[in-house]
């Protein structure tokens, strides 16, 4: 267990590509962290510096206290998931899990030990026997995770590690390694684990807290909680949440909003918060706090998706398309006759964004 | 109701039947024609075998493969030879030439190509392609240079020039099938073995060797073969015939008294294949393998 510090960590390709622009994250020991991002947002990247599986440009990687830059992987006291679990295909699964340790030099009745509890706590023990061509994908990964495991690092890495995996079998690794993860800070022998995903449902479950990032760049770094209600910026407030936060154009006027031809009152307690006066503005607001009402914004009906429980109603307000989530009993209460739908942002939840900085300007005073 | 399921039952039986008829005298057309074609192409070795156990006479007069009056006679006069040295000496020559340079040439290769494959390092490119370049070039071209060399380096009359070369991966063409086969191999076990905390070597004796088994088993096997049936490189290089490999043995008995002696000829040529066959017979499923995998036809 190990704290983990990113100082300044650049990476630059030999063509001039910058990959990543200098990341600074504080993982704390026994934390859970998820990388989160879309597709070459530079989170395995970064991820795969910290294992020493890709040279760093510039800056630091510390784990502990020690500067763990030119310090070959073996060295550097972590284990690593792999995506396409990456099981050594000529080797039982027992000689799988105890590698490492035979390379380390552990002797033998010790790492058959270590194979047996790992093997126990992942309950693969009937599996040990078998080459990695005869494993669903499921018990791969939990061989893979097991391999990790073994070697009680002090930095755990996930490389997506679940993505191969189907919906339901990827629900239940979730948890699994969660819940291992849970049990193991409470015995006090939880390693630091930075896990990156490109699946919010992953991050938002997982994490203890989030990094977002994009071109490599962090966006925000916050707890689950946090990063869903106090999203930093635009990038974060899109890409977090689903169906996706509902960002009209417009413009900041006294204290309205005005997109269009139609104007909103902002609420006091929100202008009053504004860290900023952008005149181009975004106002943000998620499809549950835009509610049917009888006055409000007016927008043209383009869609229904009946969800069971709810109702997402799919809508053109002044050239920007919105969602609005409503319940089936709201739904049926609605006047379908025409396409016209009144909507009314909750004042609790809405954020100012600057349009041309995409800062949040509307967070709470001494929010990240 | 009935009725009318009974004939349709009937229907789809005798329809079932007919297909199942002609599916039969399909394979049986397929099977005697592969038969056939394939019994074209063996005869010359079907007719060397049994030809190597006819009277020297009877290979002349009779046109089949199978002798009247089967005698061993080609054998033991052709192990013989005209010269002080029977045949075994020749094999063991031969073997003297192949062991070193299969085992060395498996080594060697299997180093260069990882480094190709895995590493970064200066003048890489510049380098495989020179690589490809030897590959492209006529063997014929560098004889007179390698020979001159050779002689310089005083290795003339003996094994060194037929197998050092090539212990130190100085076949291509080996080089550039495992480097194929190892681009086709993800990099993700490497980096997992490294990970674990094996360095370059381990991982390359641990990991890569094991996953790379049927290339290198390919390796070996054209080596052996190419090796066994090479004819060139002896007679340029081995001039006292106690150290000639079985190669240019046979050619000893074509041209010396033996000259028709045509049974020991073949019966010894019988005995030169043997080995050649009973490698690739033996090792045939991972040939292929290897072959196929590594992208490349043999």
């Amino acid at each position: 267990m190990a704290r983990l510090q990113l100082h300044n960590l650049e990476k630059t390709y030999g063509n001039g590509f910058r990959a990543v622009h200098g990341i600074n994250l504080d993982i704390e020991e026994g934390e859970f962290m998820v990388f989160v991002g879309p597709s070459g947002c530079a989170k395995s990247t970064t991820l795969r510096m910290i294992a020493g599986l890709e040279e760093i440009s510039s800056g630091e990687v510390r784990i502990g206290d020690r500067i763990v830059n030119d310090l070959q992987p073996g060295k550097r006291h972590i284990a690593m998931v792999f995506q396409n679990y990456a099981l050594y295909p000529h080797m039982k699964v027992r000689s799988n899990l105890s590698f490492g340790l035979r390379l380390a030099g552990v002797p033998k009745a010790e790492r058959a030990k270590a194979v047996d509890e790992v093997a126990r706590i992942l309950e693969i023990e009937p599996l040990l026997d078998r080459l990695p061509k005869q494993l669903s994908g499921g018990q791969a990964q939990r061989v893979a995770l097991g391999r990790a495991l073994i070697k009680k690092p002090e930095v755990f890495l996930f490389d997506e590690p679940l993505s191969n995996l189907d919906a339901k079998l990827r629900a239940s690794m979730r948890v699994r390694i969660t819940d291992l993860h849970r049990r193991l800070k409470a015995e006090g022998k939880a390693s630091t684990v930075v896990y990156v995903t490109h699946d919010q449902t992953e991050a938002m479950t997982m994490g203890d807290r989030i990094c977002v990032m994009q071109s490599g760049h962090i966006m925000q770094v916050a707890t689950p909680k946090v990063l869903y209600d106090q999203p930093a910026n635009l990038f974060v407030a899109g890409f977090i949440g689903s169906p996706e936060m509902n960002l009209i154009d417009g413009r900041l006027t006294g204290n309205a909003f005005t997109t269009g031809a139609q104007q909103i009152d902002l609420p006091p307690h929100l202008m009053a918060r504004l860290s900023s006066y952008p005149k181009e503005a975004v106002l943000g607001i998620r499809p549950q706090h835009l509610r049917l009402a009888t006055s409000g914004l007016t927008a043209t009906l383009r869609n229904v998706e009946f969800m069971g429980h709810e109702v997402y109603l799919y809508a053109n307000l002044e050239g920007t398309d919105v969602v609005c989530v409503a319940s089936t009993a709201e739904f049926d209460a609605m006047d379908r006759s025409a396409d016209r739908l009144t909507l009314q942002p909750d004042p609790a939840h809405m954020h100012i964004f600057d349009r041309e900085s995409g800062a949040n300007v509307s967070l709470p005073r001494g929010a990240a | 109701m009935t009725q009318i399921t009974d004939t349709s039952l009937d229907f789809a039986r005798t329809q079932a039947s007919a297909r199942i008829r002609k599916a039969r005298i399909n394979a049986v057309i397929r099977y005697v024609i592969l038969g056939l074609v394939g019994l074209v192409m063996l005869y010359p070795l079907i007719w060397l075998v049994g030809a190597s156990f006819k009277t020297n006479s009877e290979i002349f007069a009779n046109p089949g493969f199978l002798p009247h009056e089967p005698t061993a006679d080609g054998y033991i006069e052709g192990w013989k030879t005209s010269t002080p040295y029977t045949f075994g000496t020749f094999f063991l020559n031969s073997f003297k030439i192949i062991l070193p340079k299969v085992i060395g040439t498996v080594i060697s290769c299997t180093f260069v190509a990882y480094g190709f494959a895995r590493f970064e390092f200066p003048f890489k490119k510049i380098l495989f392609g020179s690589v490809i370049a030897i590959l492209l070039l006529p063997n014929v071209v560098t004889r007179i240079p390698q020979y001159i060399l050779f002689r310089d380096l005083g290795w003339l009359d003996s094994f060194l020039p037929l197998w050092v070369p090539s212990a130190l991966a100085g076949d291509a063409f080996f080089v550039f099938m495992l480097v194929q086969f190892l681009r086709a191999i993800p990099g993700d076990m490497e980096e997992a073995a490294r990970v674990d905390g094996a360095n370059s070597w381990q991982t390359l004796v641990f990991i890569v060797v094991p996953m790379l088994a049927p290339a290198l088993i390919s390796v070996a096997l054209f080596q052996f073969m190419w090796t066994m049936n090479d004819f060139l490189g002896p007679l340029i290089y081995i001039s006292s015939v106690d150290k000639y490999p079985v190669s240019l043995a046979l050619k000893l008995s074509i041209d010396t008294t033996e000259a028709f002696a045509w049974n020991r000829i073949l019966a010894m040529s019988v005995l030169t294949i043997t080995p050649a066959l009973a490698v690739f017979f033996a090792a045939q499923k991972y040939f292929i393998e290897g072959i196929s995998a590594g992208g490349i036809k043999g």
